[in-house]
């Protein structure tokens, strides 16, 4: 951990305490909404992915299944800054972004369970959550494979003198792999207006970073495709803001691209098969980075500053449990698909 | 009709495509500054500007991601491959992305895109660079797969493949590209999915497809001076494929010869084959033979390279087999 820390005094100092902005004290009742809508989101993702586990144990849900749990900080920060008609591409560690974007609790979990009224109608599952209604590209399965599609949405973007962003969720495992690296270089070559989010949780399934990737300073790889890079503490949520909101204009506004790390923590195993501790990581490591919990701290600071009661907090969280429940019933009440859809959508019979 | 080679009727179909939508992009290595490393798209960059016609590094998975990516939110990308050889790099993004997308995204995300570029063998460009890859592709549901063996196909084909609202893999034959043909003046598309009937016989059926309709003709051509009348098939899409055309040939002649110019095993001879023992089982007179390359790597020398591909006097071979004159 201590180069971690180490990395995150460098940032400091560098950039100075940039996220007073937003992460001081709120001077206005939009900010203390903001504040709210954040710990709703990240309560959201939470407590839905804790009853996801639950049902794969019931059987409910099956295949993969790799949840986000520790991680909500980046999501929650990040969809709070897009607008409406930014497009975001993500991999198959998706159901947390998904419900950040607004897609509704109700359609990812009946596609989790495999019914009819799923986003993607059954036919996808965990890995592949689709809305184009809110711009959410999916859900994709090969690591790294889906870094060039966020490049050529961005294309598409300059293509037609848009000014949306793309933004394009990774973990650090996928630096290594082929896609990233041509993705970002031609991103860079050609000014696309994207955002490239490395979710470093420190383990490619169980492989830990240091076993894998010869510079940790995953950011580092940014100055190689003269691009913006960035490290964050991502458990931070105003962080996380802060660090969005600069890519994301510097994209909007001048097509450039930019690297963010964002230092965060995954509090499950990489998917259900895998315990959250014992195996390739100790007790202890799991026990410390819990401290870090991202409700948590938000919760702590919005308490300490009196903006939260604990009364507030327990009903925010039985909306959210609430939210979840229903989004339960409904995909149990779903139908199955029927059998024809097998054969539909394989190819569309229109031409243009 | 006017006369013109297989590669002018392609850079004739991008050229009108290109000015109908302006969606569609062309985008590859070399394709706009270089006018394309085969001289397909010829004059378009200074026509459509560095925005249609997009040079690329070499970094084909990269590309063909930008393709599917673009095609995503609404443009009609092509994405020319220098070869099918090294569209190998890229072929997560054909076969993973590209054409699973609509399905697994529940019908929300169609792709209208054509990925192209010459596939199979040329000349003494051993084993890396003479291969034919449209049994690997045409294995793939949610792709459609096209290989036009004249230039009146390619250029309708080609423009079909263009307006049509799925990833569709173009698949051109790289010792195509200076063959001439006549080609319909003006507009024209032709129907993905339907075969045509290049030469019509009484004898023996030979179901061929892409650059092997060339030699199907010679072989007609050969055998006619012994009085075997050849049926000539041209699959021209080899997914979806034409059984109906496949089972009316063969009910006509009763026998078959399958030509490709790729390797045996898993070939598109072999679900060929697979139809026509399916459709035609009580009309054939002797079983069906199948001609390709020889099951090994592409050689250099000539000799080998020649021994190693299916041919004219091979295909004649498999004809009198099949009618018992050998």
């Amino acid at each position: 951990m201590t180069d971690v820390i180490e990395r995150e005094e460098a940032r400091k100092s560098k950039k100075g305490m940039a996220n007073k902005k937003n992460g001081g004290a709120p001077d206005s009742s939009d900010e203390l909404t903001l504040r709210r809508d954040l710990l709703r989101s990240m309560l959201l993702q939470r407590r839905f992915e804790e009853r996801c586990a639950e049902a794969y144990a019931l059987g409910k849900i099956g295949g993969f299944c790799h949840l986000y749990i520790g991680q909500e900080a980046i999501s929650a920060g990040t969809m709070s800054i897009l607008r409406p008609d930014d497009y975001i591409v993500t991999s198959y560690r998706d159901h947390g972004q998904a419900l950040a974007r607004g897609m509704t609790p109700r359609a990812v979990m009946a596609e989790l369970f495999g019914r009819v009224d799923g986003c993607s109608k059954g036919k996808g599952g965990s890995m592949h959550l689709f809305d184009k209604s809110v711009g959410f590209l999916g859900g994709h399965g090969i690591v790294g494979g889906h870094i060039p599609l966020a490049a050529g949405v961005a294309w598409a973007i300059k293509y037609r003198k848009g000014d949306q962003v793309c933004v394009c969720f990774f973990g650090e495992a996928a630096v290594n792999i082929g896609a990233f690296h041509e993705a970002l270089n031609m991103a860079s070559l050609w000014n696309l207006p994207a955002v490239f989010v490395i979710e470093n949780n420190r383990y490619g399934m169980g492989t830990a970073i240091s076993r894998a990737t010869a510079n940790e300073d995953v950011q580092a790889r940014a100055a190689a495709y003269r691009m913006d890079g960035e490290s964050v503490d991502a458990q931070d949520v105003f962080a996380v803001r802060d660090a969005m909101g600069r890519a994301v204009e510097l994209a909007r506004k001048e097509g450039r691209p930019t690297l963010i790390e964002m230092r965060t923590f995954r509090f499950m195993g990489h998917s259900m098969s895998d315990a959250a501790s014992g195996t390739y990581r100790s007790k202890e490591e799991l026990e410390e980075s819990m401290k870090r919990d991202p409700i948590l701290l938000l919760h702590d600071r919005m308490r300490s500053e009196g903006q939260l009661s604990d009364g507030e907090f327990a009903k925010l969280d039985e909306e959210q449990k609430a939210i979840v429940q229903d989004a339960w019933d409904f995909a149990d009440a779903s139908p199955e698909p029927p059998l024809e859809n097998l054969m539909t959508d394989v190819l569309v019979d229109t031409t243009s | 009709m006017a006369v013109l080679t297989y590669r002018d009727a392609l850079t004739q179909a991008l050229r009108e495509e290109l000015s109908r939508d302006d969606r569609v992009f062309l985008m590859g290595e070399e394709v706009a500054q270089y006018n394309g490393a085969y001289k397909v798209s010829k004059g378009l960059l200074d026509e459509f500007g560095p925005m249609r016609i997009v040079d690329t590094p070499i970094t084909e998975l990269g590309f063909a991601g930008i393709g599917v990516g673009s095609a995503m939110v609404g443009l009609r990308p092509i994405i020319e491959f220098m070869t099918w050889n090294f569209a190998l790099l890229a072929l997560d993004q054909v076969v993973n992305a590209a054409a699973k997308m609509l399905y697994m995204s529940g019908g929300q995300f169609p792709m209208p895109m054509v990925f192209r570029g010459p596939n199979g063998s040329a000349l003494q460009l051993s084993a890396q660079h003479s291969q034919a890859w449209e049994s690997w592709l045409a294995h793939i549901p949610g792709l459609k797969v096209i290989t036009p063996g004249t230039p009146a196909d390619a250029k309708g084909l080609l423009k079909s493949a263009i307006r049509d609202d799925n990833p569709v893999v173009f698949l051109e034959g790289e010792m195509l590209y200076n063959t001439k043909g006549e080609v319909p003046e003006g507009e024209y598309t032709i129907p993905i999915g339907k075969a045509e009937v290049k030469r019509q016989g009484s004898d023996c059926s030979i179901i061929t497809h892409g650059k092997m309709v060339l030699v199907a003709m010679q072989v007609a051509d050969t055998l006619a001076k012994e009085n075997i009348s050849v049926d000539v098939v041209d699959l021209r899409t080899v997914r979806p494929m034409d059984v109906e055309a496949i089972a009316q040939s063969v009910q006509k002649t009763n026998r078959a010869v399958v030509l490709e110019e790729g390797w045996e095993i898993c070939g598109m001879g072999a679900q060929v084959v697979d139809f026509i023992q399916r459709e035609c089982f009580d009309d054939l007179d002797a079983p069906v033979i199948r001609v390709h390359q020889a099951d090994a790597p592409m050689p250099y020398a000539k000799n080998l390279e020649r021994a190693a591909k299916a041919d004219a006097p091979k295909a004649i071979a498999a004809v009198k087999k099949v009618m018992y004159l050998g």
